[in-house]
This record gives C-alpha cells, sequence and structure tokens, in this order.
C-alpha cells in the first residue's frame, strides 16, 4: 500500500493524450490524488479513532481523560513551551541583530553567515549531541539545566530562520532606510524597533511559529540530553498505554497544523520545512 | 555633504555595538557548533593510549556497516518514493484544469505533514499499521493477515513507508516551484511542433526539471539519513540505523567508547558534507531555467 505501488503509469499519465485541452482536472489527475489521499488520510482517521477506543467496541474520551490526569503531561508541556519561548528569544536577539549589522556594515562576512546557517544541517542532531556531551561535561548549571537544551535548538531552527529573515532583509534597502531614519534623528535602536522590524514582521513571525512547532516535537537531544519534554513524554506514554499515545499524536498534530497555519496566513503560502525528524 | 559626515561618523560610533552582536553570533557558532564537530573529528582518532585508527576501523565491523547499509537503503528508498508520488502530485494539482481550492489544501496539508515528524508519527502508524494497529486487525477480520504475509511495520521496508509521510509533502514543497516555472510556451511549442505529451515530457519537461528534482531528492536523503526520533520510537533501537547506533553509544546501551560513536558521528558528517556538495551543484544549475525576479 506504499505511495510508488498507486501510481504505476509515470510521467505520461499525468497528462491527458487529447490536443485541445480539457479544462476539468481530468482521470490522470485523480489517479495520482486519491491513492495519495487514502495514504495521507488514513493513517489520520486511524489515529483518532484508535485514541477514542475503550475497548470492547466502546469508544469514548477514557485516553484524554486518563492523559488529563498524568501530572507529567502539563509540566512536559509546559516545559517544551518555555524552551520554544527561550529558543524564538534566543533568535531574535542573537541571530536577528547580528544579521541585520552584517548587513549593514560588513557584507563582506556574509560566507561566514552563510556557512553557520548550514553547519547544522550537514551535523545532524545526533552527531552535534554527541559532539556537545564529548565537549561539555560541565559547569552543572549549563548541563544540568533543561535550558541547555536551547543552545542545540537554536542551531535547529537557524537554517530555516536564516533563509527566512535573508529573504526579508535582502527585500529591504537597508542601508538607505537606516539612513534616511538616522537624517531624521533616530538611534540605532529605533531604527531597528520602528523601521526594520515591522518591515520583517511576516519573516519573524513564520519563523517563530516554525520554531515553535519544530521545538515541542524535537526529541533527540532531549531524549539522549534525559529532559523531560513533551516528545519525550509522549514516547514514555506509548512505551506502555497505545491509546494514550494515540491521543498524544493527535494533539501534537493539531499543535502542528495549528503553527502551520499560521505561518501560511502571515507569509505568502510559502510552506516552511525545518527540524530534525 | 556635512549630514552625510555625520552619518558617517554616527555609523561608526555605532560600529563596536554592531561588532559585539556579531562576535556573539560567531562566539556562539564556534563554542556550540564548530567545537563539539571538531571534538568529534579528535575524538574519532584518540583513544586512551593516543592516536589511533581503530575507531575508524570499527566502522568495519559487521554491526556498523549493516547500520550504514540499512541507512543508506533507506534513505534512498524513502527519497526515491518521495521524489516520484511528491513530483506527481505537485504536478497533478499546479495542472490549468485543477481546482484552486484543491491546491491550497495540498499546500498546506504538505506544509503540515512535512513537519508532522518524529515521535508522534511514529506511533500514529503503530495505532494504523502497528501490529495490533486498527488498520491491522481490520483487514484481518477481513481474512487479510498483513503480518503474516511478511509485512511488517518494525523493518526497512515499513520505515520506509513510515519516512515518505514527511518526505513526499517535502518534495512537494521542493519542487512547487520548479513546476511552476515550466513555461507554457514550450508545451505549446512542442504541441505545435506535433509532439506527443510523451515525446514533450522526455525530451522537454523532464530535462528542465531533472537538477532540480535531483536537488530534491538528495535534500530528501538527507532528512531521512539524519533522521532518529522516528526510527526509535517505532523500532527502540532494534534495527540498526546509523543515528540509532550512536544513541546506543551515548546513552551506553552497547560496551563501546565514546571514540566508536565519534567515528560513526564523523562517518555521517561526510555523508552529509557530500549530499551537501551535490545539491548545491545541481542548484545551480537548476536555476538556469528559473525566471529571474
Amino acid at each position: 500500500m506504499s505511495a510508488p505501488n498507486t501510481t504505476p503509469n509515470t510521467t505520461p499519465a499525468t497528462t491527458t493524450p487529447a490536443r485541445p485541452r480539457p479544462p476539468g482536472f481530468g482521470l490522470a489527475g485523480w489517479a495520482v490524488l486519491l491513492p495519495a489521499a487514502i495514504y495521507f488520510l488514513l493513517p489520520l482517521i486511524m489515529t483518532v479513532t484508535f485514541s477514542l477506543w475503550e475497548g470492547h467496541g466502546q469508544y469514548g474520551f477514557a485516553a484524554y481523560r486518563a492523559l488529563l490526569g498524568r501530572p507529567e503531561l502539563p509540566t512536559s508541556l509546559l516545559l517544551s513551551l518555555e524552551l520554544a519561548v527561550a529558543t524564538a528569544a534566543a533568535l531574535l536577539f542573537l541571530l536577528l541583530p547580528a544579521m541585520i549589522f552584517m548587513n549593514l556594515y560588513a557584507p563582506r562576512l556574509r560566507p561566514a553567515f552563510e556557512f553557520i546557517a548550514t553547519l547544522p544541517f550537514v551535523v545532524p542532531a545526533i552527531a552535534l549531541v554527541a559532539g556537545l556531551s564529548a565537549l561539555f561535561t560541565g559547569p552543572d548549571w549549563l548541563i544540568g539545566s533543561p535550558f541547555y537544551l536551547v543552545i542545540p535548538y537554536f542551531f535547529l531552527a537557524l537554517p530555516y530562520a536564516y533563509r527566512a529573515l535573508d529573504v526579508g532583509l535582502m527585500a529591504l534597502d537597508l542601508a538607505t532606510l537606516t539612513e534616511a531614519a538616522q537624517s531624521l534623528g533616530a538611534g540605532m535602536g529605533q531604527v531597528i524597533r520602528l523601521v526594520v522590524l515591522p518591515n520583517l514582521r511576516a519573516a519573524l513571525v513564520g519563523s517563530l511559529l516554525l520554531t515553535l512547532a519544530v521545538v515541542i516535537g524535537e526529541f533527540t537531544f532531549a531524549n539522549v540530553l534525559l529532559f523531560r519534554t513533551f516528545a519525550v513524554f509522549i514516547n514514555q506514554v506509548g512505551q506502555h498505554e497505545a491509546t494514550e499515545a494515540a491521543a498524544l499524536s493527535v494533539v501534537s498534530f493539531l499543535i502542528t497544523w495549528g503553527a502551520m497555519l499560521g505561518v501560511l496566513l502571515v507569509g505568502r503560502g510559502s510552506a516552511p520545512v525545518a527540524g530534525a525528524r | 555633504m556635512a549630514p552625510r559626515g555625520e552619518n558617517l561618523i554616527r555609523a561608526r560610533v555605532r560600529a563596536p555595538v554592531a561588532w559585539l552582536f556579531i562576535g556573539a553570533f560567531f562566539a556562539v557558532a564556534a563554542a556550540f557548533m564548530v567545537a563539539p564537530t571538531a571534538m568529534l573529528a579528535v575524538q574519532s582518532i584518540y583513544g586512551d593510549d593516543g592516536f589511533t585508527f581503530a575507531f575508524i576501523a570499527s566502522l568495519g565491523d559487521y554491526r556498523y556497516r549493516v547500520a550504514f547499509e540499512n541507512s543508506l537503503i533507506l534513505s534512498i528508498a524513502s527519497a526515491t518514493v518521495g521524489m516520484i508520488a511528491g513530483g506527481l502530485i505537485a504536478h497533478a494539482v499546479l495542472r490549468p484544469g485543477a481546482p484552486t481550492w484543491l491546491r491550497s489544501a495540498v499546500t498546506s496539508f504538505s506544509a503540515v505533514a512535512a513537519n508532522f515528524a518524529g515521535v508522534p508519527l511514529a506511533f500514529a502508524f503503530i495505532a494504523t499499521l502497528g501490529s495490533l494497529g486498527l488498520l491491522t486487525t481490520m483487514l484481518k477480520n477481513l481474512g487479510i493477515d498483513l503480518y503474516a504475509a511478511g509485512f511488517s511495520l518494525y523493518s526497512i521496508p515499513g520505515l520506509t513507508l513510515v519516512y515518505s509521510y514527511f518526505q513526499i509533502p517535502l518534495m512537494i514543497i521542493i519542487i512547487t516551484p520548479a513546476i511552476q516555472a515550466l513555461r507554457p510556451a514550450w508545451r505549446e511549442a512542442a504541441d505545435n511542433l506535433g509532439a506527443s505529451p510523451g515525446q514533450y515530457w522526455r525530451m522537454v519537461g523532464l530535462p528542465v526539471l531533472a537538477p532540480s528534482l535531483l536537488a530534491g531528492w538528495i535534500l530528501l536523503f538527507g532528512s531521512a539519513f539524519s533522521a532518529y526520533a522516528t526510527a526509535y520510537a517505532l523500532t527502540s533501537g532494534n534495527i540498526g540505523l546509523v543515528t540509532t547506533e550512536i544513541s546506543n553509544v551515548l546513552s551506553g546501551n552497547v560496551m563501546e567508547e565514546p571514540g566508536t560513536g565519534a567515528a560513526l558521528s564523523v562517518g555521517m558528517i561526510v555523508v552529509m558534507v557530500g549530499v551537501l556538495l551535490i545539491s548545491t551543484r545541481l542548484g545551480r544549475r537548476a536555476a538556469r531555467w528559473t525566471p529571474r525576479r
């Protein structure tokens, strides 16, 4: 039942042979889309149904109620949300100013920025966490705190956030805008707050929502470094309680969906992709 | 000229703040990204007794050879499925006759599904097609026993099926701009010259799309190759992949020295660097056909 078997005819199948092209969507189009729809929707429908299963033909919200009764649910979800906010703050206060100033004063450093933004793609999450734990065995206030995770999460979000902000910044004539604002008496802080940030709104909101989705679902770093985040909690529940795990999958699908809806509404319809799988 | 000069002075006065921020970014990147990577390289060739090739050589052990093989097969299979299915779906919904609602539905669903990965995705598939999954049981009641027929979700084909759930949408997102850049004029010119649709695709469409398709394939390969959470939640590390083997070393599940984990990581990084080099090269060729804006 995998997707390639369902589309046996390759390229020619997708175009109808009739010379005056029919206005409709065509049989070939449905022949591609229908199996795809089944592949993508079936697991979702099954997971929702499974999460409502109470055994012996009974359906209800027992799994969701059981989840709400677990004290780890609010604590792990809250921790993941806090980490998401902290990572977003790191992007805002570390990456964004550096990028603005690089564009203004040191455009020659652009290749170095590009290089750093590519590194997280080349060094997979599991390799980075191996390197981090080899290098840093202390101090305890750093590696013992769950907020240590903000460091790898910053790099997890970096490639996408860099790309989005770079596109946004390139569209602005930063030098002229800054000069104009400064000649009107604005300081650098005012320039950034009143001129640059409003122009970057779409790119910023998009990156921050994506960061939220990525951090809430992130498992690799948290699991290896032994912090109890939301994804680690899901995994733990799933080892014993199948219906509750399905319920948590539904919840996290809804969270991802909400975040992406926000990105698509704010951005101009381009779909973002990031994170470790 | 006075205000301009004043601005220059102002700019120079502000520059220290600018360098502070740029420096902070570089410092963080050096300390927490470059240094850990360098540490892996060092760890993979230095043991307790100094310089050694033992760790690198251990990559040839049966266990780790299988892990690299599994990772490569899984990445190649899921990237190929993703490229073909994603390309066909993107092409289908971008056709002139396709309804607009369908187009936006596919776009937004792709954004969600491409980012819906890891542990929740694994459990969604366990609930559906696991040995006690809903679909498995339903089919069993209909007389179709998937697991008796040799299917298993906890195998490389099973993992490929699960990975496709984020690979296909990823490809749709990557390839859509390239398909949109196919100019209708090319199609019309081919039609006027008497080309069949098959000929158009073989001689015009696919050659133009090929670099983008390959670049997309390589990105998908990378995303599958470095994936860890989905496989871990699905198989609890029972199927050896490079990522799960690294985590086994890290968590002390296997009696191996850290050097082995470092050597595995370095092996992954080497593969990913190769992937990136090829994709940048192909991306440059693809850029030839995209309209300049």
